[in-house]
């Protein structure tokens, strides 16, 4: 699946890239999110548990980060896997920007998952990716404003991330094309463990 | 005696006796045994489609609470189990072997589709089992997946098996391709079409379940699997586990809910199930959810099919070209890479005259779950691809399409197939006659009228099929009167919805005089069924299995003579034998009465052994090509939504020559099941594998289109009966033909419906999605063009 999303937070780019490369910060704001370990700066893994519809597992994910552009984006690849619940993989693309005092954070994601979350999960996942994302926006904007970050008054409620045209196609029965229904769950997860990872 | 062959005999639509208790929930399937000790099984499942295995660490799961025993293929290798290989010798053309797989139940090497099973954990709970499989840790190095089999055919394709880098187990193909260029050069027409058939998913009701019993003061084993015929399943376990002892292992299915061909295989599932228990010497069980059973049960179809008919002037067939590529899936199974040839190929002209065939089918290897026999096996993809090439024919050759299929019929009987096969009789001609009665095809042009006047599109298609039913031509039943005057039929062939304990007790109540209520039906256990039996499949039971019975009342009969004359003071060959009496000279003796004599050693004539039980072998005299030949016509009414796409199915007649009919009511349902499957498979059975990643989408009742009562209309099944020559009774297999002949008289309607919009072509399932698009790139082109 392909997935773009934009989040605004209102706090200054280097606190915001601060945060995203914090590991405390990243904890407390992935959903479901048991460990966050760097492994070094470029490396992270995480523990997270996750339901996607009827499909509940603890994910083990191992994060890459290169294309480092500190403090205006990054690339983050990895992939997570669930046991017999299945797997994810995938490769976000995470760009800071400054606008009015406050952080635009964009990314453009590709991911594919597989086994149970495929089979059973792929109808939710973009809801479930989307509301993760949403999730995990929310709690760093808190986890922010509660390090007295933020350049606001109030913590911004996390709009949606918008997902790509490519991902509103029509259930797979009926449109009889394989590409691009995957999108998400572990994806999202992952693009947030990886943003937040930073 | 009237009575009972009047209500009871053959021909009448007697109620199948079996109902009552199935009805009532007294069913016994697999997962309604349960043992004491009994321990359970989980399986880990490959997520990806294809890789190669680095590691199985399979540590945590062994140390999680409750696990008994962890197996991986490794394990497996090193006790010696063996391989599954198909026994199928197909050749190619330059008399090259066909690629056949030798499969161990659980691979070591690599993963070669989604739910491929790598390892099994035996637990205390069947919850321990779930959650320790879950600790097992599979790396796999992930390699490119091919779901197609045209993507598998391409070059540069991932090779699913390392040793077979162009993915085509097997290119068959006669050796005519210069005869059909020939005559198509001088045809003055040729008609050409391409199609995909689209892969079903079988989903029997009772998902997959096994319970493998391991007796350790004996040795033996007792395996409980809902299967077609447990005899294969005995050969198959005592081969790979128990070193040829067929006496090592039984196989007992009570009751199986539902088959379709699916549950006559021998899977790695059931192998790996019975392996750890022989190993751990408990009993072990596993009842398989949905969502495994829509991954790891063999799929049905998956054809792309290009293909040509070449015409005279006089809209006669001078030749047939057929390319077909099937998606075999990740394994040569028992009869997936000869489905489309002794499948299909039987039939592969449907009922036409075809002088000139040239046949060419490629079996393509992909990362996707086998496909295998599947209600139809090959014989409704063939009829799709003909009647769908008349119906396009029709027009292209300025003659109405019906006209054109009367035309080129199969008239002279016994009529040679290219493929050799011997259809024994038929009137295709009179079926279509009372198919279009039926159906009041000529009224049709009035409703189209007023559905348009509704702003719906009425359409209506007609398909004319051929079957070829009967599987293998050998058959084994054992007739038996006990003691308290009951009759025992011990079956080679297996009930799983068919209604043999019905069918079988008209043929002998009728046979024998003797009343339909004190025969049973013994059957799905190895330790009764007459041992080399085959089981039921191909649409096979009542013209093998029937005969059969038959043939041993035969032989009880003549026994009976003897015993008969023996009470009567008779000669045995003065005693006539009819409607259940025995009779010499002045007096006469019953069936029952004889029966009861016959257990008495002391009212037997001398030499003779005690008791009726007779035991029949029967070998169709004629073999493999002189099987029954089902054939029909079928039309479909429909209605589209040209806004939504929605097609609505108004109207269904099927005339039907299923030779004989002993019970009209159990074809008619047979007819039924048929049509619902056939419907199911051109309007909403799609099974979807991504194409990047290889993973199953349709994997749920949720995604996959399982077809509904409310998406059927009434069924009007009428019969012309044309009595078979290649067995005594005249029958001919009609489990099958209903989804041969839905398929292309539904899609026939639905083109038929859209013809006025410009739609000229559609592949199956004609979903609303699917027609919706259709006919807006109609509007486009007619707007462009």
């Amino acid at each position: 699946m392909d997935m773009t999303g934009e989040q605004r937070i209102k706090a200054s780019k280097q606190a915001v890239w601060h945060a995203l490369n914090d590991v405390e910060a990243l904890r407390a704001s992935i959903p479901g999110c048991e460990e966050v370990d760097k492994k070094s700066d470029t490396e992270f893994a995480a523990k997270v548990r996750l339901a996607v519809g009827p499909v509940k597992a603890r994910f083990t994910g191992e994060v890459t980060l290169s294309d480092i552009d500190a403090p205006n984006g990054y690339t983050i690849s990895g992939q997570g896997s669930g046991g017999a619940a299945g797997f994810g993989k995938g490769e976000a693309k995470v760009t800071l920007s400054e606008d009015g005092g406050e952080t635009v954070v964009s990314y453009t994601a590709h991911a594919t998952v597989g086994g149970k979350l495929a089979q059973i999960g792929q109808r939710l996942i973009d809801s479930t990716a989307k509301k993760l994302a949403g999730q995990f926006f929310e709690n760093l904007s808190g986890y922010l404003d509660a390090q007295g970050a933020g350049a606001g008054e109030e913590a911004p409620a996390a709009a949606a991330p918008q997902p790509a045209p490519a991902a509103a196609q029509p259930a797979a029965a009926q449109a009889g094309g394989g590409q691009g229904m995957f999108w998400g769950i572990m994806g999202v997860a992952l693009i947030i463990l990886w943003i937040i990872n930073h | 005696m009237e009575a009972f062959t009047e209500k009871f005999g053959v021909g009448q639509p007697v109620r199948r006796k079996e109902d009552q208790r199935l009805l009532k929930g007294g069913g016994h399937y697999t997962d309604d045994f349960n043992f004491e000790g009994q321990v359970h099984l989980a399986f880990l499942r490959s997520p990806y489609a294809h890789g190669r295995i680095k590691a199985i660490d399979t540590e945590a799961a062994r140390a999680a609470p409750g696990v008994l025993g962890v197996f991986t293929g490794e394990d497996m290798e090193r006790d010696g189990v063996g391989r599954v290989e198909s026994d199928m010798n197909l050749k190619e053309l330059d008399g090259t072997a066909m690629f056949k797989t030798h499969r161990l139940a659980l691979p070591t090497d690599k993963v070669r589709y989604g739910g491929e099973p790598v390892a099994v954990v035996v637990a205390e709970t069947a919850f321990q089992a779930k959650d320790a499989a879950e600790l097992i840790a599979l790396e796999v190095e992930e390699l490119p997946a091919v779901v197609t089999p045209l993507q598998a055919a391409a070059s540069g394709a991932a090779a699913v098996h390392d040793e077979k880098p162009d993915n085509c187990a097997l290119h068959w193909q006669n050796d005519t391709a210069d005869a059909y260029d020939a005559v198509a050069a001088k045809a003055h027409k040729i008609v050409s079409i391409e199609l995909t058939n689209n892969r079903v998913v079988p989903v029997p009701m009772e998902p997959k379940c096994c319970i493998a019993a391991m007796n350790t003061e004996t040795g033996r084993m007792t395996i409980y699997a809902p299967f077609q015929g447990g005899r294969r399943v005995q050969g198959a376990i005592a081969e790979l586990l128990f070193g040829g002892d067929g006496d090592k292992v039984r196989h007992v299915s009570d009751n199986t809910g539902g088959g379709f061909g699916t549950r006559s295989k021998i899977y790695p599932e059931i192998i790996a199930i019975c392996y750890a228990a022989k190993k751990l010497g408990r009993t072990v069980k596993w009842l398989g959810d949905r969502s495994e059973t829509f991954v790891s049960d063999l799929h049905g179809r998956d054809q792309v099919n290009k293909a040509e008919l070449a015409f005279d002037d006089n809209g006669k067939i001078l030749g047939y070209r057929l390319e077909t590529y099937v998606n075999i899936g990740a394994w040569v199974t028992e009869n997936g890479a000869r489905l489309a040839i002794d499948g299909g190929g039987r039939i592969v002209g449907g009922c036409y005259d075809i002088p000139v065939l040239y046949y060419s089918c490629r079996n393509m290897l992909t990362n996707t779950v086998s496909t295998d026999t599947y209600r139809g096996a090959g014989r409704p993809e063939a009829n799709y691809i003909v009647e769908r090439l008349m119906e396009k024919a029709g027009p292209e050759l300025g003659i109405d399409p019906q006209e054109l299929r009367r035309r080129n019929f199969i008239k002279t009987f016994p009529y040679t197939t290219q493929m050799g096969m011997k259809v024994d009789c038929g009137d295709f001609a009179a079926c279509m006659d009372m198919a279009l009665k039926d159906s009041d095809w000529a009224g049709f042009e009035k409703r189209r009228a007023e559905s348009q006047a509704r702003g719906k599109l009425r359409g209506i298609g007609l398909a004319s099929f051929l079957e070829g039913a009967g599987g293998r031509p050998e058959e084994i039943m054992r007739v038996r009167f006990e003691e308290d005057g009951t009759v025992n039929v011990y079956c080679g062939t297996f009930s799983h919805g068919q209604g043999h304990a019905t069918v079988y007790s008209q043929l002998l109540s009728e046979k024998l005089g003797i009343p339909f209520e004190s025969i049973n039906l013994i059957q799905g256990d190895t330790d009764t069924a007459p041992a080399g039996a085959s089981g039921t499949y191909g649409s096979r039971s009542s013209q093998m299995g029937g005969v059969a019975i038959l043939r041993a009342s035969d032989a009880i009969i003549e026994k009976g003579k003897k015993i008969a004359g023996h009470l009567l003071q008779a000669e045995a060959e003065e005693v006539d034998f009819e409607d259940g009496v025995f009779s010499a000279r002045a007096g006469s003796v019953t069936m029952t009465e004889v029966a009861r004599a016959a257990h008495d050693p002391a009212r037997l004539p001398d030499g003779l052994e005690p008791g009726l039980d007779e035991t029949y072998h029967y070998t169709r005299e004629g073999g493999r090509e002189d099987q029954s030949y089902p054939n029909g016509c079928h039309i479909c009414e429909v209605e589209v939504d040209p806004d939504t796409g929605n097609v609505e199915l108004l109207a269904y007649t099927a005339a039907d020559d299923c030779g004989t009919v002993l019970n009209p009511l159990i074809v008619h349902g047979q007819v039924h099941g048929g049509v619902a499957q056939g419907i199911g498979q051109a309007l909403t059975e799609l099974t979807v594998y991504d194409e990047e990643t290889g993973q199953l989408l349709t994997g749920t009742f949720m995604d996959y289109g399982m077809p509904r009562a409310a998406q059927l209309s009434d069924i009007v099944a009428e019969f012309h009966p044309i009595p078979s020559t290649n067995n005594e009774l005249g029958v001919k297999g009609a489990g099958e033909a209903g989804c041969c002949g839905a398929p292309p008289a539904f899609v026939n309607a639905v083109l038929n419906a859209l013809e006025p919009l410009g739609v000229k072509h559609l592949d199956m399932p004609l979903t609303p999605n699917n027609i919706w698009h259709a006919i807006l790139a109609a509007r486009t082109e007619g707007a462009s063009s």
